[in-house]
């Protein structure tokens, strides 16, 4: 089974390492196949930022996403613009603290979306003390709602990707994302 | 043991190098390749090896024909803006056989039009971007792992041949991450060094047409030049034997040795009636494609070029024999496409699918295409 | 010529090459013995040099000297310089070019180097013309002198070499003229033991085209000219712009040491893996 997987924000929130451990996690750990690809813009900092991942169970040839399975938003102009691209039936996973899910309401309800909060910035802010985490709490909140990577796969993946010293603040960060959906 | 990476290509390009011997990289930064250069800057010095920023591409490509007669493997990397400032030096490199490789990670094209868009539209300049008659060779990966592969390759051919070898990936390849194998016995080519004789001649008409080269400070006092040269390597301009033999000897090094050189992939061409030719990453969409139109019973097979250069045309045409219909995929407005159609001479109906804009062709829009054409 | 078979430096050329193509009178030859000179002062290993060249008449030399010499593309000679002596630092490597090569085309790679401090020699002979493709003007022709490019006379101003490069960055950089030759061997001296990059600019004449072009009818009417309009650099420091106009003007413009690039490269590689750049690699199997 082919699962299209799309986390957009801000640039800076780290949307992008979110995509590599997803990736990496089910390449090297979990014994799927999968490809991440990135949007690149011009502009160095801010602006909107895009990850794509595809984790399947066979090789995965045409590497990019076309209409995701999960749409993960971190910012709310990342969510009104990749929203439209969601599979009918897909799951979309937020930050109610920099998403409003009202904005998007008709079309969730039209396609019958799946909606999960999962507030990533409060509680990496609260809970970790590290704004900059964020991203890992929401692979954790990922990693619970979607069950696309292991738990054990996404966290050898987290520690094989975040720097050198910051592991445990990260594993903790996931742990957190992890605990805060059902 | 093998060991497993998820990185990007070009991360996966430069440990290729890394493993192939390469200890000089010299580069200039330029989307969408600069990770080549930027994983290199880190890594090499971790070896021993040595990285230079050059003020130019121009530079980058003389600094390694340098590097490399100073008996180090040498890489550059770049794309299509870079790729045409170094078109002399490429040029220099072939005449005086030096051993290299020239990574092109291409973007949209001509121009600087599309610096982080993906294109394959720098092919006929890995051909004859340079003035004059020589054969390239050239690799085109599809996926991160076949951009390690392809890379350590490069280094091997340009060994063996002694000369410039082109790896043409593409923007989709270069940025994106999967994951990549490394093996324990990775072959390696190391440079033939000559015996010390009184006889050695560097550029000698010999049989394969490839000779041992030495390296500077050797003790051999070899001229290198880029005049057309004797056996010695001394410049001989106004003799008309002298240029046949030297330019024909550094493009049959080449062209004889087509099977050794020569790759393709292929899959379901024995029966297919159409069947899709590409090259780097749109052979993804190509494969995936072709194992749908299968599904709904259509005769349909794919060849995919690992060298676009020296064309494999000897695979291409025998692969092809019982087509109908032979569909090229590629990401410009026909380059690839026209090598097909030569080769072919009409025993099949050759048509291009060339997709520019900076998006790769989807699967849809290629069984779109197959549909069209027919492959019942 | 009649003394060539007492030259006592006919054992350092490529005597399989001879006779070489440079015309009667050209300062080409005065140079190579100048080098050779040099070389035997500074106590170099002639084994242990490697040449590189662009294109040019200037270029042609390292041609004739049985060393290993690399005659590139036209301009580039200081790129590849770079590239083999980041590849095996332990080389001397010794670059010939002309100031078309050096200053034109190859202008940018002129003050790279030069700002790179890179341990290179290089012998920048200055006939203020385009030699071998029959006496177009250079970068350096004086304002208002002749080539078949300025048939109605230059009116460009000329580069400053040595100015130039000195202010780019260089270690040693140096001006003389091909009738100042023990000058001009005590320079070439210093910018081979100069662990750094050395400029010697050696202003010399070419009576075959920019001669002809510009009424200079023989080599010592070339020589005689340029003797009378050389300036001390210590004179000339003296002087106003007006007096110094068409003067050649001789002597050192920097000489002081400061690091060197392909020493950093290997600082940063013993730093990384505990050991110095490595040498001649493209021959192992394994590393």
């Amino acid at each position: 089974m082919r699962t299209e997987i799309r986390i957009c924000g801000f640039g800076g929130q780290g949307v992008i390492l979110a995509g590599i451990i997803l990736g990496k996690a089910a390449s090297l750990f979990d014994e799927k196949e999968a490809v991440q690809t990135q949007s690149y813009g011009p502009e160095a900092r801010g602006g909107a930022s895009k990850c794509e991942v595809v984790i399947s169970d066979s090789k995965v040839d045409y590497p990019k996403v076309q209409s995701p399975d999960i749409l993960v938003a971190m910012s709310n102009e990342a969510l009104i613009k990749y929203i439209v691209d969601l599979k009918d039936n897909g799951t979309l996973i937020v930050d109610p603290g920099t998403t409003d899910v009202e904005d998007v309401r008709e079309f969730i309800d039209e396609h019958n979306i799946k909606v999960h909060e999962a507030p990533a910035t409060k509680t990496a802010t609260d809970e970790i003390g590290l704004k900059i985490v964020a991203n890992i709490v929401m692979v954790g909140a990922i990693t619970k709602i979607t069950k696309v990577i292991s738990k054990d796969a996404a966290i050898k993946a987290i520690e094989d990707s975040v720097p050198k010293g910051t592991e445990e603040k990260n594993i903790k960060a996931f742990e957190a994302g992890f605990n805060l959906v059902e | 043991m093998a060991q497993e990476f998820f990185i990007q290509g070009n991360e996966a390009c430069a440990k290729g190098a890394i493993t192939a011997g390469c200890r000089f990289f010299a580069g200039y930064p330029i989307t969408p390749s600069t990770e080549v250069a930027e994983t290199l800057a880190r890594e090499l010095p971790k070896v021993g090896g040595s990285f230079v920023q050059m003020e130019d591409e121009i530079a980058s490509a003389g600094a390694i024909i340098g590097g490399s007669w100073g008996g180090t493997k040498s890489m550059t990397a770049t794309s299509g803006p870079g790729i045409s400032l170094m078109q002399e030096n490429i040029g220099y490199a072939f005449i005086s056989e030096t051993p290299m490789v020239i990574v092109d990670v291409q973007r949209g094209s001509p121009s600087t039009a599309q610096p982080t868009m993906t294109a394959q539209g720098d092919m006929m300049q890995a051909r004859w971007g340079s003035h004059g008659d020589y054969e390239p060779i050239a690799l085109a990966p599809s996926s991160v792992q076949e951009f390690f592969d392809f890379t350590i390759k490069a280094f091997n051919l340009a060994e063996e041949f002694r000369c410039p070898v082109f790896v043409m990936a593409d923007e989709v390849v270069g940025h994106m991450r999967e994951k990549i194998t490394v093996e324990d016995d990775i072959e390696i080519v190391p440079r033939k060094r000559p015996e010390k004789s009184d006889k050695y001649l560097p550029f000698k008409n010999v049989e394969n047409g490839t000779n041992p080269m030495p390296s500077f400070g050797d003790g051999f006092n070899i001229h290198v030049t880029g005049l057309t040269h004797d056996e010695r390597g001394y410049p001989d301009t106004n003799n008309p034997e002298t240029h046949d033999k030297l330019v024909q000897r550094i493009c049959d090094k080449i062209l004889n040795n087509r099977d050794k050189i020569c790759s393709v992939q292929s899959e379901n061409c024995e029966d297919a009636d159409i069947i899709i030719l590409s090259y780097g990453s749109p052979v993804r969409s190509v494969v995936e494609a072709v194992n749908r139109a299968r599904d709904e019973g259509k005769k349909v097979g794919y060849i995919k070029l690992d060298t676009p250069w020296p064309f494999p045309e000897e695979q291409v045409v025998q692969l092809s024999s019982n087509a109908s219909d032979v569909i090229v995929v590629e990401m410009n407005l026909g380059q690839m496409y026209y090598e097909v159609d030569r080769v072919l001479k009409r025993s099949a109906n050759v048509h291009l699918m060339g997709k520019i804009g900076g998006a790769m062709p989807t699967p849809d829009e290629i069984l779109d295409q197959i549909n069209r054409i027919g492959g019942n | 010529m009649s003394e060539q078979k007492e030259n006592r430096f006919l054992p350092y050329l490529r005597e399989d090459r001879l006779p070489h193509i440079f015309c009667p009178g050209c300062g080409n030859g005065a140079i190579i013995n100048a080098f050779l000179a040099a070389m035997e002062k500074a106590e170099m290993d002639f084994d242990n040099i490697a040449m590189v060249s662009g294109i040019g008449c200037s270029s042609r030399i390292p041609g004739y000297l049985n060393c290993d010499s690399l005659h590139t593309t036209h301009g580039r000679a200081l790129s590849f310089a770079t590239g083999l002596k980041v590849a095996n630092k332990d080389l001397d490597v010794v670059v010939f070019t002309g100031d078309g090569d050096a200053a034109s085309i190859g202008g940018n790679h002129l003050i790279h180097a030069a700002r790179r401090n890179i341990n290179l020699t290089v012998i920048c002979i200055n006939n203020n013309i385009y030699g071998m493709t029959g006496g177009q003007i250079s970068p350096t022709s004086p304002k208002g002198s002749f080539g078949t490019t300025a048939p109605y006379g230059n009116r460009d101003a000329p580069f400053k070499l040595a100015e130039l490069v000195a202010a780019a960055g260089a270690s040693y950089s140096a001006r003389w003229t091909t009738v100042q030759i023990e000058n001009l061997v005590l320079s070439i001296k210093e910018g081979l033991k100069n662990p750094g990059f050395s400029f010697i600019e050696v202003a010399t004449q070419c009576p075959t085209y920019f001669g002809r072009k510009n009424k200079l009818k023989t080599p010592t009417a070339m020589a005689a000219v340029m003797k009378a309009n050389t300036v001390f650099k210590s004179a000339a420091e003296r002087m106003r712009a007006k007096e110094l106009e068409g003067k050649i003007v001789v002597g050192e413009f920097a000489n002081s040491q400061r690091d060197e690039f392909t020493e950093g490269i290997e600082k940063i590689s013993v730093e990384k893996s505990g050991k110095k750049t490595i040498i001649n690699s493209a021959f192992e199997s394994k590393l």
